[in-house]
């Protein structure tokens, strides 16, 4: 009976000729990546719980400091203090102000094959080039610190069969809200997330990332794709290689299979208070907001700036509106400020911001107030997470976003002329 | 594990962790000061409610979202003894053992429960409620054992003769 990529990585990581959903596993990490929303928690364990604290390896790991930078208070401060610290004393690469964690792990360190753990949820973007990264907590990044390892009960996969090309104005962040409306917030809970088939083909690395980055919206331990020659040129432009490429066996065994058309995406939109509360973007067309963030691990990549900038470009942004530009890195910044993309932004109005968390999650930016709307590339709408529960998140693509900020209401793309 | 008799909070379905712990109070230094904004964005009052020994009765996908740790840590804090679900985040499930938070999953407890009602948790076997018997699955024991140690750290202390 065959695996599926998934399986096969598990089963390499555990070093074992084959795994089957429900096994239970004690596996190798080929990475470990920590942020500074729990990061301080792993230290202050490391260094007041355990008898003979060590590290299995410190190259291994990674520390970003990206949800509140730069800091917000002197609690913040004292607590991205206790990581750098720790970080510099044990010979840890660190990160800070340089971008959104995952979009830093992307750009440096993941690499094809490779299984990656997070202390944080949206890990599982690592799939776009075909790792199996997923999320756990501070304790099991502790466990897996000190001893290099971890167990994983191997999770089942659904398989999504995407075909045809996504229309002109449609994107993949469309596509990802689409999937997670139609199988439920939990509808892959504890399960893989497989992208394949010919519309798999025709998706850039950046909506790879978008897919993935979110299936655990959807419930999943992980999203990912069989790794191709965009994903292995993708490593190359950032002089890495693949650890392994792996590809699912035909006879591969499935939970579950879903087949998406993308030539049938339309624009959507998520409505509060969940990600699975989903609408064509027609249907709140003209709901009134205050915010409008295009940022984010999920869409804050260089081609979502190149959308917002093209539709902003001659227009301003709507007036009492706030609209946060926040590229997911420095690189992509960069990138956009040689463009001009940073130019037309501005020069709309908009406030762009150094590459961080942002408002995505309700925290040292953009936070917004009691009864405010915010609509947003951002990864969750869960009720509060961008500031006073009494506040509403619409997510959309960078498209929406930029158009609605435009509005001042929530719109589409051809609504700009 | 003995049995155990609680209160019941009834939540509903996808209780998020923002909602478990709003990301603007995990700034606080310890879980004792965040623990009374647990659940605040949903049930402002409900953290002060809580008391020693309850349970929380909650529908599907409970504790989806961040990978947060302090979510179950808060919960553990305001003294309830154990979460029944429909389902769990997987995440939160994870860190829930490793915090030594009992999670329970039960189907069908959730649809007829009311709130201020007291049942009785009969571990591995059934949950006891206005006279029915909700049938639960077994806790392996090595997963019981971290839970009853406080936690996987608590767990590893224990195992290594430290505590």
């Amino acid at each position: 009976m065959g695996m599926t990529i998934a399986e096969k990585i598990i089963a390499a990581a555990a070093g074992v000729e084959s795994v089957r959903p429900g096994d239970i596993h004690t596996v190798n990490l080929d990475r470990m990546m920590s942020n500074d929303g729990t990061t301080h928690l792993t230290v202050d364990m490391y260094n007041n719980q355990l008898n003979h604290p060590h590290i299995a390896d410190p190259k291994k790991l990674v520390f970003i400091v990206d949800h509140n930078v730069p800091s917000d208070n002197p609690k913040t401060a004292a607590s991205q203090k206790k990581m750098r610290d720790f970080a510099r004393e044990n010979g840890i690469d660190f990160w800070e102000g340089k971008g959104v964690c995952h979009q830093i792990m992307m750009e440096n360190y993941v690499c094809s094959g490779e299984l990656i753990f997070g202390a944080d949820s949206h890990t599982c973007s690592y799939g776009a080039v075909g790792a199996f990264g997923t999320g756990v907590g501070c304790t099991d990044f502790l466990y897996g610190m000190v001893t290099g390892t971890s167990w994983v009960l191997v999770p089942e996969t659904v398989k999504f069969n995407l075909v045809g090309k996504l229309p002109e104005g449609v994107y993949a962040r469309d596509l990802i809200l689409e999937i997670i409306g139609t199988v439920g917030a939990n509808g892959c809970n504890y399960q893989v997330m497989e992208f394949t088939g010919e519309g798999a083909k025709t998706l850039s690395i950046s909506d790879r990332i978008a897919l993935c980055n979110m299936a655990v919206e959807a419930g999943a331990k992980t999203g990912i794709f069989e790794p191709d020659e965009k994903a292995i040129a993708y490593l190359e432009e950032h002089g890495r290689k693949p650890k392994a490429i792996y590809h699912s066996d035909p006879d591969a065994v499935y939970a579950r299979e879903y087949t998406f058309d993308l030539s049938k995406v339309r624009p959507v939109v998520a409505k509060p208070d969940f990600v699975d509360n989903l609408c064509p973007a027609e249907e709140v067309r003209g709901i009134k907001i205050d915010e409008a963030f295009l940022g984010s691990c999920n869409n804050g990549r260089i081609e979502d700036l190149r959308v917002g900038a093209s539709i902003i470009k001659g227009h301003k942004v709507a007036d009492r509106v706030r609209f946060l530009v926040v590229p997911a890195s420095l690189e992509i910044y960069k990138q956009a400020l040689k463009e001009g993309l940073i130019d037309i932004f501005m020069d709309a109005g908009a406030i762009v911001m150094n590459p961080n968390c942002s408002v995505c999650w309700g925290s040292c930016q953009g936070v917004i107030g009691e009864n405010e709307v915010l609509i947003s590339t951002g990864t969750r709408n869960f009720k509060g997470r961008a500031g006073h529960p009494s506040s509403k998140v619409y997510l959309g693509s960078a498209a929406t976003v930029t158009a609605s900020a435009i509005v001042g209401k929530i719109a589409l793309a051809e609504d700009i002329q | 594990m003995e049995n155990m008799t609680g209160k019941v909070w009834v939540l509903g379905d996808d209780i998020d962790t923002d909602i478990i712990i709003p990301t603007e109070y995990l700034a606080l230094k310890t879980i004792d000061d965040m623990k009374q904004y647990g659940f605040s964005p949903l049930r402002p009052e409900l953290a002060g409610q809580i008391q020693k020994g309850d349970i929380i009765v909650a529908g599907k996908n409970f504790g989806c979202g961040s990978s947060r740790e302090q979510a179950p840590e808060i919960i553990k804090a305001l003294g309830i003894q154990c979460v029944i679900a429909k389902s769990f985040a997987r995440i939160f499930f994870r860190n829930s053992i490793n915090n030594g938070l009992l999670l329970i999953e039960q189907p069908d407890l959730y649809d007829d429960i009311k709130e201020g009602d007291t049942i009785t948790v009969h571990m591995n076997e059934h949950v006891d409620y206005n006279g029915k018997e909700y049938p639960i699955a077994s806790l392996p024991e090595n997963l019981m054992s971290i839970i009853q140690a406080g936690g996987l750290v608590g767990a590893m202390r224990k195992l290594n003769g430290l505590d």
